[in-house]
């Protein structure tokens, strides 16, 4: 699958495809390790001060929470079907199912800021304790990423605009879409062990 | 090659419809007091949520064994890490 059209590549097309796919695999298994690093510490401080996280749990908004948490969902199957539509070459359908994802992204985002806010209105502070401390950097660090989701696909949609990929060749969607579903994926987990369990 | 990967947008909708049923059940299951089984069940859903989008988002029910070594080998190590620092809080 995947040919690359013009004739620079020195790899047949097949294989560039594959090499593709192993380095965002490599670059995801680093970003697993970055995201363990703090859910590591996550664990630790949990273990050390059952009590806090009890009690700070619930200044969480389970609504938004579970809301964001279906926002990513949507757009992890927009990305998944905007690559089963590039496959069968339909370029239309890819523009469509790429401009959802971003604009899924930004809702994310926006709901995200939302929640932030009330909580600083609420006196609550990434130093105002460990748990806050946590839930602050995770998440942000986590929203920085949906930012850079955001970009990347942003430009993807711009190739897909001017009619870079086909059936033959859309690395770059499959490359981005790994990525995108990745950091749905940290969401997966970050959702119960800040909002639901305490 | 490869080109079909078997993914059609049937099975996209299962796994998307699955995932959010699991989100509802996991949003329900934190009402009730289970004392540390909440814990357990929430990570239960979370990891059959995360299967199902590496399964078939990522498509990685598809893929050949090096791309599955690619996958697990950064779990194995987060094992390790997560592993190694409870017996050492909890037992030090």
């Amino acid at each position: 699958m995947a040919a690359e059209g013009s004739g620079h590549a020195h790899m047949d097309p097949a294989q560039a495809y594959d090499a593709a796919k192993l380095g965002i695999w490599t670059f995801l298994a680093t970003e697993v390790l970055l995201f363990g690093g703090l859910f590591t510490a996550y664990i630790v401080f949990r273990l050390k001060f059952p009590e806090m996280f009890r009690i700070d749990h619930a200044h969480l908004n389970r609504l938004m929470g579970a809301t964001n948490t279906v926002v990513l969902i949507c757009s992890s199957l927009t990305v998944a079907l905007g690559i089963a539509a590039i496959r069968k070459g339909k370029q239309g359908l890819l523009r469509l199912y790429l401009a959802l994802t971003i604009l899924l992204a930004a809702v994310f985002l926006g709901i995200k800021y939302v929640e932030w806010n009330e909580k600083f209105a609420h006196g609550l502070f990434p130093d105002t304790d460990v748990f806050f401390s946590l839930y602050f950097v995770m998440t942000g660090l986590h929203g920085l990423h949906v930012l850079g989701g955001m970009l990347v696909l942003g430009g993807v949609l711009a190739l897909a605009w001017r009619g870079k990929f086909s059936e033959r060749y859309y690395t770059p969607v499959e490359v981005s879409g790994l990525y995108w579903h990745f950091v749905d994926l940290v969401w997966i987990y970050l959702f119960p062990l800040f909002y639901l369990i305490g | 090659m490869k080109s079909s990967h078997g993914t059609g947008y049937g099975i996209y909708l299962a796994v998307f419809a699955a995932l959010l049923v699991l989100t509802g059940a996991t949003v329900a299951v934190s009402y009730l007091d289970l004392g540390v089984m909440n814990v357990a069940v929430a990570l239960l859903i979370a990891s059959l949520k995360a299967s199902l989008v590496a399964l078939f988002f990522m498509h990685l029910k598809f893929e050949n064994k090096l791309v599955w070594a690619f996958a697990l080998v950064p779990i194995f190590f987060l094992v390790l890490i997560v592993g190694g620092t409870i017996s050492d809080t909890l037992y030090r």
